[in-house]
């Protein structure tokens, strides 16, 4: 079972959420597909168990083949590479590895090299398996960790969280891709209700069953609930705003772990999750 | 014209309702919303004129033409990004393609051809200030390029502006790195948690890899002392100037859901906002 948290908007709780769902699991799997700027681990301060480094392949030149005949600049719709001053330069940052220059040089003058952009981080915490995504800093895209990450979760068989990246664009859809279950987490705010707007019409767009968890709950309107209410969606659990969660979370610490009312808050979310999920795969096997 | 740039790292830390308040504050005839991923900054700078709205091409899409297929294969095998499913006749994710072209090239048949794609739209007003925004479209990627857009958009109507002002994404990635190009100052809006400081750490790393000059603010300072106190000794140690505190105040929410911003109405926040934007516009105005 896989379990996407998504979010249009950043800080609205996706790994508040993902990571005491896991700590509430009685073996569970926990996924940071948020490779720009992941922090569950932070939370878990896993065991380290193992590491993969993530590479991308960047084309190399063979200058003594190269004739100069300018085929792959034309081809490359990237602009990562020039031939300047009898000489082909490639631009690292802004390829984006699909193989065509060497593929179509008919000297066969280039061939490709790995180029480090990141790594997989594997460890133990407690009853969780943690796997982090860290993309290095400088580099522009995360997508190939993510993708290294959603096969590690394919394989998976136990209940496996999935802590997305912020926004709507692709890398949250790679991330979503798979998932038996999407949760929607939600700050009362008017900018919480845009950004909700915009994942729900992502959840819809890829036909995946989601519920929200309203976060930061203040008393009075919660625009949030408002729109959950006239569209029909199911609200999985409110969480209020508590200076003592907010306390525990700025100090990394698992709510879960630390507190008897939030283990009691979590573990009645992950029930109500596992129901829908079952349900789910009744109604649409 | 000087560009000042906000950013965090972490997503929710305050940037654009720190934006909304300095584009006031400053009185700002140009401003950007970077986030074009989940753009927001429009939602607090109501506008009175309709913007001029312009599609924008990210990258075309390959589509197969299926009387032409001959089921060779060859573009399934050299595709890179596994965008292309054979289901009966062969077709293209056109989530999954980026447009790299080599499915077109390789087909002995020239059966696929490469198609222009809307990725996303740009939305200029000009009124008495120019706002420059985008929406990328769901599941899009190329939203660097978009960002570039956007800046591109702001920059070619601005005249005589003394002071822009651009609201960015969160993360550390592509639209974040696009947003950097040709700022004067990048202000950081960190936040007293564990996460928000390792968040903070590693978008002043790619900042500075990109010579950006910073400067930090710490929002919602008292919901945690002893993690601002560690953001100010950090800063310290690393050089770069501290612009100020703002306190968590629950007013900043009761203001954003009507529409205004902290400097509308009289808060601790909207106070704590005027000092940090007066320290940040001498950082952005001094010399070094």
């Amino acid at each position: 079972m896989k379990i996407a948290v998504l979010s249009g908007k950043g800080g609205t709780g996706k790994t508040l959420v993902s990571v005491n769902l896991a700590a509430a699991a009685k073996e569970a799997v926990y996924i940071d597909c948020d490779v720009e700027e992941p922090n569950g681990h932070l939370f878990f301060e896993p065991k380290p168990i193992g590491a993969e480094q993530i590479a991308i392949k960047i084309p190399v030149v063979d200058e003594n083949l190269c004739n100069g005949c300018r085929k792959c600049v034309e081809f490359c719709k990237f602009n990562a590479l020039a031939y300047i001053n009898n000489k082909l330069l490639v631009f690292d940052e802004v390829c984006h590895s699909c193989g065509g220059c060497m593929l179509f040089c008919p000297e066969k003058a280039l061939a490709e090299k790995e180029k480090m952009i990141g790594q997989v981080q594997y460890g133990i915490s407690e009853n969780v398996t943690v796997v982090t995504g860290i993309l290095n800093t400088g580099e522009a895209s995360g997508i190939p960790i993510i993708k290294n990450l959603l096969n590690y979760a394919k394989k998976e068989q136990a209940i496996t969280f999935i802590d997305c990246p912020p926004g709507s664009a692709c890398i949250v859809m790679e991330s979503i891709k798979d998932a038996d279950y999407c949760i929607l987490v939600a700050e009362p705010t008017l900018f919480g209700v845009h950004n909700l707007n915009m994942v729900y019409e992502l959840v819809n767009l890829f036909d995946k069953p989601y519920g929200v968890v309203l976060n930061k709950c203040l008393e009075g309107e919660n625009p949030a609930e408002k729109f959950c209410t006239e569209k029909g969606i199911r609200i999985l659990a409110k969480i209020p705003f508590d200076k003592e969660l907010g306390k525990l979370n700025s100090n990394a610490l698992i709510s879960v772990r630390e507190c008897e009312k939030y283990k009691d808050l979590f573990t009645s979310l992950l029930q109500t999750v596992t129901e829908e999920v079952q349900h789910e795969a009744v109604v649409n096997p | 014209m000087k560009q000042l740039l906000i950013l965090s790292g972490k997503g929710g830390t305050g940037k654009t309702t720190l934006a909304g308040a300095f584009i006031k504050l400053a009185k700002a005839k140009a401003y950007a919303d970077c986030d074009v991923d989940a753009p927001n900054l429009h939602l607090v700078m109501k506008q009175s004129v309709k913007p001029k709205r312009t599609d924008y091409y990210g990258m075309p899409k390959a589509v197969i033409h299926a009387e032409q297929c001959i089921q060779c294969d060859l573009c399934r095998q050299n595709c890179r990004f596994e965008a292309i499913n054979v289901n009966h006749e062969y077709k293209v994710d056109s989530y999954s393609c980026e447009g790299c072209g080599v499915c077109e090239t390789i087909c002995p048949v020239n059966a696929i051809a490469l198609k222009p794609a809307v990725a996303g739209e740009l939305m200029l007003y000009t009124d008495e200030t120019i706002f420059s925004t985008a929406q990328l479209k769901m599941g899009s990627g190329t939203s660097g390029m978009l960002v570039t857009e956007v800046k591109k958009q702001m920059n070619l109507v601005t005249k005589d502006a003394e002071l822009a002002i651009i609201d960015g994404s969160p993360g550390i990635g592509c639209p974040v790195i696009a947003s950097l190009s040709g700022v004067d100052l990048v202000l950081i809006v960190a936040e007293p948690s564990i996460s928000g400081i390792s968040d903070m750490e590693r978008i002043i790393k790619t900042a500075e890899q990109f010579e950006s000059r910073i400067a930090v603010c710490i929002n919602k300072y008292d919901t945690n002392i002893v993690n601002t106190e560690k953001i100010e000794l950090f800063c310290k140690k690393m050089n770069l100037p501290v612009a100020g505190r703002i306190p968590f105040d629950s007013n900043a929410v009761k203001a954003i859901n009507n529409g205004l911003s902290i400097i509308d109405i009289d808060c601790t926040s909207g106070r704590a906002t005027r000092e940090v934007f007066a320290n940040t516009v001498e950082f952005l105005f001094s010399k070094s």
